[in-house]
């Protein structure tokens, strides 16, 4: 195991924002916590120790804390990213901790992306639409290895949230499906298995709060965890559109 | 007081919740799905490897059909499981397949000529054939005879869980996220629904429903170290049990997985070993061959982690400051390979190890993973005592996990419970004695206790921390419930534990903060843990036997004679200390496969002795069947169709069938 960059016994000072909405007395304030790091200590572990020790009121959200499931988005030291997956060790020792932006805050670091991306969900439509019921005693529908390699490359994407986060679009239009939208529109492009063309998807994301509301500052990119390829995607997404319309 | 009235209450978001909520909406009943969290972030999103189920497509899956995964999955569960559930379950795993595929998951293909793959560290070329071309194909797993694991890529879950949560929003079905079930709502043996808390306001909402169902998943974060997402409480499971009328089954039997990483504990996929991975000690050496000369590392998972750990107390781990662990090489595949269909594996150890698998070996060691026990159900997911009461996926025991699950069962589980049992609430609804005839004052007693409970402790002036007391319990369990378990430990272990359960009646609350408040969540989830880990470890100290994933070092051998039976326990009063535990026996009069040896882990069982005489049965009664017919074959020994929904009842068409 290497983990030579870990400079051991490190003091680890964790400034957090901390705000609890239903609360009427709260003010958003920042807290500060200091915790002893050890090797392989992650912000999960880290945040789950000043629970247990210090704050059983602080609040944030971790599910898998394996990178799996995008639970647990939130600004570290200004750049969105999952905390469960980032080692303290890759950071300096002052750790600045914020909730993702855009999204309605629960409570310190946890918001809900839940209700965002069900809206979003429900507007693009982002399920196979298929002409036919599937057949469920017979063979399968047949699909070329590399074409099932590539829907499932698009298909990654777990809502983490980070890209609208990081995204200038989303900051000015509350409507603006994202990243994460428009990828999703991408992916079921791609998928035979989806009757919708061009014309139906130009419906869904033909406007400003769709493919031409991108301003091409590609934050979404550069944060994405799982590192979709949405600068192609929204480009190649946008030309498609282009055409039809 | 707030009351919800809808027609089938989900409690859980994840695979088989979703499934069974799109199942029942597609009958055209009402139905609203409560979910920890975003259901898109359920813990079925972190299976990696893949699905099992017997399409045969591909050149390494040929012969297979529901007869061979039938074998592997009563084998694998060392004859726990209920055969028929088990054939129910094989019969419509294919179906669950094609159905997501329809549904948009992106399975890998067959792609026709030839490839390299690595079989037991070797590499060898396989041919895949023209008319398979284009089809699901799939990979190798622990216990399987044949490659029988479908996938995509190593995020199997994830794909399956978005395709699922995507059908649940195509169906406008409600899913109501951060909803906590605190009490089910009962009265005369029938169940109506359940005490709900908002997670985020705090508020109580009494949800009451013709059928209530419970899919939240397994109770491994009982244990200290587990691969379990920190959601996986149990608390679902628990809530049956606070009934004190429905039934848990099996809570001893718990799975270890074999390559969870140290120290983070976090799953690497099963497909690393099925897709020719490696297991290494200290000294570098493949040690599995030493102990099980024919599967190897592909044994069932309860082998694999016992052959690690003897492996290890004999000195051959490797020590770190975690404590001592093996390697698990994947290098042997290749970059190529590793980096794309082994993706998760290769982030999680980037991002948790500083390691790139496809150079680098992998620190593993085995880690709680699975909880073959569950609300025991029926094979139509009711439970056996409380009417109304439906449970499905890992939350259940249905049972066709038994004492030990195959990995790549458990995902195909989840999706093929909630179809079957989808069908099976739909009917129920369908029927006046599911009506929902309870008088809110009734409601309102039940709303009323919880709130009670809640405001009892944010005003407790007791000095117990919650916190504490979880650590240690979770160190029990590890220690004293885990991969090998001694009689005397066990007693520590109850012992102990029912103390923690005493003193959690005494917690305090410091915060009081309205709202979501954690710290009161984890004061009131504690007790329902404690009672969990006490079923578990009493099941555990009395099935003195070993079998699947529980062993006895002071009972070595799987005993038919005497325990070839599912444990069953009840919570008897609010102020017990201890579970109640009885005994439903397995039937071999009943079997299809009578019990035998598994055919890895160690030969030394002690004999049904009714297992010659139905062994002598099944060979009189196929002596009058056609042997080219295995469908009348199977039919004559052990008749099953008839209790799937009429939906589900066709064969499966494959290739060889096809022509």
């Amino acid at each position: 195991m290497s983990n030579e960059s870990n400079p051991a016994g490190r003091t680890l000072t964790l400034r957090v924002l901390r705000h609890n909405p239903q609360d009427p007395d709260s003010e958003p304030r920042w807290a500060q916590y200091e915790l002893e790091e050890y090797e392989g200590m992650t912000l999960f572990i880290a945040l789950s120790e000043i629970r247990d020790r210090f704050e059983p009121s602080l609040q944030f959200d971790f599910v898998c804390r394996a990178g799996i499931c995008g639970s647990c988005g939130m600004v570290v030291n200004g750049r969105p990213g999952l905390a469960c997956r980032t080692l303290t060790s890759t950071l300096p020792a002052e750790i600045t901790l914020a909730p993702l932006p855009v999204f309605k805050l629960i409570g310190d670091l946890s918001v809900d992306t839940g209700a965002w991306m069900r809206g979003m969900s429900e507007r693009l439509e982002t399920w196979i639409h298929a002409t036919e019921p599937t057949d469920l005693h017979n063979l399968e529908e047949r699909m070329e290895p590399e074409l099932a390699e590539q829907v499932y490359e698009l298909d990654r994407c777990i809502e983490c949230g980070c890209c609208v986060t990081a995204c200038g679009t989303a900051r000015m239009r509350e409507d603006f499906v994202g990243a994460v939208g428009l990828n999703k529109i991408a992916r079921f492009r791609l998928d035979p298995r989806d009757h919708r063309s061009d014309h139906d998807l130009y419906q869904l994301i033909g406007d400003d709060n769709g493919v031409f509301g991108c301003m091409s500052l590609l934050g979404c990119h550069d944060v994405c965890p799982k590192e979709l390829s949405l600068q192609t995607q929204i480009a190649f997404l946008r030309r498609k559109m282009v055409r039809v319309s | 007081m707030k009351i919800v009235y809808t027609d089938v209450l989900v409690i859980g978001g994840g695979l088989a919740g979703l499934r069974t909520a799109v199942g029942v909406k597609q009958r055209g009943l009402d139905t609203v799905v409560l979910s920890l969290v975003p259901a898109k972030r359920s813990h079925s999103a972190a299976a990696q490897g893949g699905m099992q189920a017997s399409l045969a497509n591909s050149t390494m899956g040929t012969g297979d059909n529901e007869d061979v995964h039938f074998e592997d999955t009563v084998k694998g569960s060392d004859w726990g499981a209920d055969q028929r559930v088990a054939r129910m379950f094989t019969h419509v795993a294919p179906k669950a397949i094609r159905e997501l595929a329809g549904w948009g998951v992106p399975w890998n293909r067959v792609s026709q000529g030839e490839r390299e793959a690595v079989i037991n560290a070797e590499r060898v070329v396989i041919t895949e054939s023209e008319q398979a071309h284009g089809l699901i194909t799939a990979r190798d797993f622990g216990g399987t005879r044949k490659w029988r694991t479908c996938y995509t890529s190593d995020g199997t879950g994830h794909a399956m869980l978005f395709a699922l949560g995507d059908q649940t929003i195509a169906n406008g079905i409600p899913v109501m996220e951060r909803m906590e079930a605190l009490a089910l709502i009962h009265e005369g043996g029938r169940c109506y629904g359940a005490v709900v808390r908002n997670l985020v306001s705090g508020e109580l909402t009494a949800f009451l429903a013709r059928a209530t169902t419970i899919a939240t998943g397994g109770y491994g974060r009982i244990y200290k170290v587990s691969t379990n997402a920190v959601i996986c409480e149990g608390t679902g499971t628990a809530i049956a049990l606070e009934t004190g009328v429905a039934e848990l089954g099996n809570m001893e039997a718990v799975q270890f997985h074999p390559t969870a990483i140290v120290p983070a504990g976090i799953l690497t996929t099963e497909g690393c070993r099925g897709d020719g991975g490696i297991l290494r000690d200290v000294d570098g050496h493949r040690f599995m061959p030493d102990y099980e000369p024919e599967k190897r590392e592909l044994a069932s998972r309860d082998v694999v982690s016992r052959r690690m750990t003897e492996h290890m107390r004999k000195g051959k781990g490797v020590p770190s400051p975690y404590g001592d662990h093996l390697w698990l090489d994947i290098t042997v595949l290749g970059k190529e390979h590793v980096h794309k269909n082994l993706r998760e594996v290769t982030d999680i150890c980037r991002y948790f190890l500083g390691i790139d698998p496809a150079t680098d070996w992998i620190p593993v060691r085995p880690t709680q993973h699975y909880s073959m026990g569950g609300i025991r159900t029926d094979h139509r997911g009711e439970s056996t005592t409380l009417k109304g009461l439906f449970a499905c996926g890992e939350a259940a025991c249905w049972d066709m996990h038994g004492f030990n699950r195959l990995g790549g069962n458990s995902v195909a589980e989840t999706v093929v419970a909630g179809m079957i049992v989808s069908e099976f609430i739909a009917d129920y609804c369908g029927d006046p004695a599911s009506d929902i005839n309870i008088s809110t004052g009734l409601v309102r007693e039940f709303v009323e206790r919880q709130q009670a409970e809640l405001d009892a402790l944010t005003s407790s002036s007791g000095n117990e921390s919650a916190t504490a007391i979880r650590q240690r319990m979770e160190e029990i369990m590890i220690d004293q419930v885990g991969i090998f378990r001694t009689g005397e430990e066990l007693d520590q272990a109850v012992t102990e534990l029912e103390d923690l359960l005493r003193r959690s009646r005494n917690l305090a609350v410091r915060c009081p903060a309205p709202g979501p408040n954690p710290e009161l969540v984890a004061a009131y989830r504690l007790p329902k843990m404690l009672k969990l880990a006490l079923c578990a470890a009493l099941g555990a100290r009395e099935r003195t036997e070993s079998r699947g994933a529980h062993f006895r070092e002071d009972f070595p051998q799987r005993n038919d004679r005497d325990w070839l039976n599912r444990s069953i326990t009840t919570w008897p009063a609010a102020e017990a200390s201890l579970p109640r535990l009885d005994y439903e026996a397995i039937q071999v009069g009943d079997m299809e496969l009578p019990p035998a040896f598994r055919g890895y882990g160690a030969r030394n069982h002690i004999d049904h002795p009714d297992s010659p005489a139905r062994q002598a049965e099944i060979e009189k009664i196929l002596v009058g069947v056609d042997p080219d017919d295995r469908h009348a074959r199977q039919q004559a020994l052990m008749p099953f169709v008839h209790l799937l929904p009429e939906k589900y009842r066709p064969r499966n068409q494959r290739l060889e069938t096809s022509a």
